[in-house]
C-alpha cells in the first residue's frame, strides 16, 4: 500500500516496491517482456517483508499498530462479515461515533460485533474521536451486547483504541463507571464473548470491551495498561525520545507473544508477511478463520457453564509470590 | 500561635527538639491551621478548623470502622513479585516494604461493623501511590471468596493512583478479576459498599471503586479516571472550580453521599443494615 506511509523500518520494502512499480511501468510503455528481472525482485520483496516482519522489535510493533493504513473494525466488517446493520446511541446521552456496533453475519449465523473505530484522515479523526471513545460509547456496547444476549446471539469485540477520552465532559459523564459496569457485565453475559485486538489495545478503554471467553490478538498488534509514551514519561520524565519509548515498550511486555505467555489472551491470529495494512484481505480472512475456531469451541458449552469459565479465567490472572 | 513557626529548613534540629517536641504540631496543608497534635489525632486526621482530610494509613482505616478486638488480618502473606522483570521494579518494592509495610497496596481485614460481620479491604497510598498490581487484585478476589462463603458484606475502601504500570498488562486484567468477583457476590445478594478517598483514579475508579452498591466519598476527594494534569494537558485548558471532587461527583450522580469520616462508620452500618435484610437498630418505630 501507499509508500508515503511507510514506517522507518519499512523503507527497504518500499524501494524494492518502487524498483518493481517501474519496471511494470516500463514494460507497460514498451510493451516488452521483463518477467525476467521482475520475477526475482518480487521474490526478494517477499523474503525481504518476511525478514523484517519476523525480527520486529517491540516499539516496532507499537507503530504497526497505529498504522493509518492497518484495517480498522470497519474494514473487517466489510470483509469479514455480510449484512451488517449498524446500531447507534446509548439510548441516554448521544450516539459515540469512537465505538461502532450491530448485528451482522459470519459465514451463516447472526452475530453482534462491537468495535473501537479510529478514522484515516483528520475529518474522520474528528467524527470518531480518534477513537477514544466517551461514556455513551461504553453504555451503547454495553446496550448491544445485552441485545445480543437477549437473543442468545455471540458478541464478538473488536479493539483498537489508544485509550477511552480524558476530557471533562467524559468525567462528568462517568467514565470510571461506565468502564467499570462494563467489566462487570460482561464477567456475567450468557452469550459466547470473543474480543480480539485488531490493533492497539490502550488500557481500561480497550479492556472495556475485553472480557470475553477468548481474547485473541492480531500478531502485531499491542495491549497495555498504559501508552509506551506515558510510561516513559512518568518513569523516566521523557516519552518523546525513541530511547526511552523503545525501553518502555520492552519492558512493559506488551505485544501478542508476551501477553501469549502471561496468559493474558488465548490466541495468536497471524498477519499476511508486511502486516495486515499491507494486505486487508488475507488479514481479514485469517481473523474469520480464527472467529470461526474458537466460536465453534465456545458453541458447545452451555451459559452457566461458559459463565463460570470465563469468570474463572480472570479470578485465576495475575503473578505473585505467596 | 505566631510564636511558633516549623522551620523551611531543618536549622538547629538540636535546639527545636530541646524547646518543643516538633511532631506535637500539625499544620493543616490546606488552610495553614496549626494545632497540637493530639487534637489531629482525635479528630481523625480531619482539620478542625477547615475539614479537609489529611490522608491516612490504611490500618488506621480500620480502626475507624471496625469494632475494637474483632480485627484479623486476611491474606498477609501475598508479596508482590516482578513478573514481566520490570526495570528498577524490585528496588522499588524493596523500598516501599521498608517504608509503607508488608501489606502492599492493600490490607484487607475481617471483623465486625457495629457487631455486623464484614470483610473489609483498605488501599493504602503510601504504599506506592496505592498502585494496583496482582496482589491487590489476588486480595480483593480471596476477600471476596470470603464474604461468598460467609455472606459477610464486603467493604473497600480506595485510595490509587491506577493500575501498577511496573506489572503491565496483568494490573490492567486486575480490574477484570476483581469486576468478575463482585459480580457473583451481586449475584448472591451479599451487599458492597465502595468507600472512596483522595485520591481514586485510573484503573482503580474504572473497576471496583465505582461498582459498589452503594458508593460513598470522603469530602474533598479527587476522584476521576483520568487524573486533573493529564486532562488539562489534552485539553490545553484550565478546568473548572472543584472539578472531578467528591462534591463534583455528587452533583453528577455518580456517588450516592459525601461522608465526614467521623460519620463513616455509623453511614456504613446503617446501609449494610438495610441492604441485609436486618431492621434498623433504630427504626421509624423505635423513634
Ligand atoms: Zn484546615
Amino acid at each position: 500500500m501507499g509508500t508515503s506511509v511507510a514506517l522507518e523500518f519499512e523503507k527497504p520494502i518500499a524501494e524494492l516496491e518502487k524498483q518493481i512499480d517501474e519496471l511494470r511501468k516500463v514494460a507497460g510503455d514498451r510493451q516488452v517482456e521483463v518477467d525476467d528481472e521482475i520475477v526475482p525482485l518480487t521474490r526478494k520483496l517477499d523474503a525481504l517483508r518476511a525478514e523484517i516482519y519476523r525480527n520486529l522489535s517491540p516499539i516496532q510493533r507499537v507503530q504497526v499498530a497505529r498504522h493509518v493504513r492497518r484495517p480498522f473494525t470497519a474494514d473487517y466488517l466489510r470483509l469479514c462479515f455480510t449484512d451488517f446493520i449498524e446500531l447507534h446511541g446509548d439510548r441516554a446521552f448521544r450516539e459515540d461515533a469512537a465505538i461502532v456496533g450491530g448485528w451482522a453475519r459470519l459465514d451463516d449465523e447472526t452475530v453482534m460485533v462491537i468495535g473501537h473505530q479510529r478514522g484515516r484522515d483528520t475529518r474522520e479523526n474528528l467524527k470518531r474521536n480518534f477513537g477514544m471513545p466517551h461514556p455513551e460509547g461504553y453504555r451503547k456496547a454495553l446496550r448491544l451486547m445485552k441485545l445480543a444476549e437477549k437473543f442468545q446471539v455471540p458478541i464478538l469485540t473488536l479493539i483498537d483504541t489508544t485509550g477511552a477520552w480524558a476530557g471533562i465532559g467524559a468525567e462528568e459523564r462517568g467514565q470510571s463507571e461506565a468502564i467499570a459496569r462494563n467489566l462487570f457485565e460482561m464477567s456475567r453475559l450468557e452469550v459466547p464473548i470473543i474480543a480480539t485486538v485488531i490493533g492497539e489495545g490502550g488500557s481500561g478503554g480497550a479492556l472495556a470491551l475485553g472480557v470475553a471467553d477468548r481474547v485473541l490478538m492480531l500478531e502485531n498488534s499491542v495491549y497495555s495498561v498504559i501508552s509506551v509514551e506515558g510510561c516513559a514519561s512518568i518513569l523516566w520524565k521523557d516519552g518523546k525520545s525513541p530511547e526511552m519509548r523503545e525501553k518502555a515498550a520492552k519492558a512493559l511486555r506488551i505485544t501478542a507473544p508476551d501477553l501469549l505467555e502471561l496468559r493474558v489472551i488465548d490466541d495468536i491470529v497471524p498477519e499476511p508477511p508486511g502486516g495486515a495494512h499491507a494486505n486487508h484481505e488475507e488479514a481479514a480472512k485469517a481473523l474469520h478463520v480464527a472467529l470461526l475456531h474458537h466460536l465453534e469451541e465456545l458453541r458447545r458449552l452451555k451459559p452457566d457453564k461458559l459463565v463460570r469459565r470465563r469468570r474463572e479465567k480472570f479470578l485465576r490472572m495475575g503473578i505473585f509470590n505467596e | 500561635m505566631v510564636w511558633f513557626r516549623k522551620d523551611k529548613k531543618p536549622r538547629q534540629p538540636l535546639r527545636q527538639k530541646l524547646e518543643i517536641p516538633a511532631d506535637a504540631w500539625e499544620k493543616c496543608e490546606q488552610c495553614g491551621h496549626t494545632d497540637i497534635r493530639e487534637k489531629f489525632v482525635r479528630n481523625l486526621s480531619v482539620c478542625p478548623s477547615c475539614g479537609y482530610h489529611r490522608r491516612i494509613r490504611a490500618i488506621e482505616y480500620v480502626g475507624i470502622l471496625l469494632d475494637e478486638g474483632s480485627v484479623e488480618e486476611v491474606e498477609p502473606d501475598l508479596r508482590s513479585a516482578d513478573p514481566l522483570g520490570f526495570p528498577d521494579y524490585p528496588a522499588r518494592l524493596k523500598k516501599a516494604l521498608g517504608s509503607a509495610g508488608d501489606e502492599d497496596a492493600i490490607l484487607t481485614v475481617s471483623g465486625t461493623l457495629g457487631e455486623t460481620p464484614v470483610n473489609l479491604g483498605v488501599m493504602d497510598f503510601a504504599f506506592m501511590g496505592g498502585s494496583m498490581g496482582s496482589v491487590v487484585g489476588e486480595k480483593i478476589a480471596r476477600l471476596g471468596q470470603r464474604s461468598l462463603e460467609r455472606k459477610y458484606a464486603l467493604v473497600i475502601i480506595s485510595a490509587s493512583g491506577g493500575a501498577r504500570m511496573q506489572e503491565g498488562v496483568l494490573s490492567l486484567m486486575q480490574m477484570a478479576k476483581a469486576a468478575a468477583m463482585l459480580a457473583q457476590l451481586s449475584e448472591r445478594r451479599i451487599p458492597y459498599v465502595s468507600i472512596l478517598t483522595n485520591p481514586t483514579t485510573g484503573g482503580v475508579s474504572a473497576s471496583y471503586a465505582m461498582l459498589g452498591d452503594a458508593i460513598i466519598a470522603e469530602p474533598g476527594a479527587v476522584i476521576g479516571f483520568a487524573g486533573p494534569r493529564v486532562i488539562k494537558q489534552t485539553l490545553g485548558q484550565d478546568l473548572p472550580e472543584g472539578f472531578q471532587t467528591s462534591e463534583f461527583l455528587l452533583d453528577h450522580g455518580m456517588v450516592d453521599c459525601v461522608v465526614p469520616r467521623g460519620e463513616l462508620k455509623r453511614t456504613v452500618g446503617q446501609l449494610l443494615r438495610h441492604m441485609s435484610g436486618q431492621p434498623a437498630a433504630t427504626g421509624w418505630a423505635a423513634s
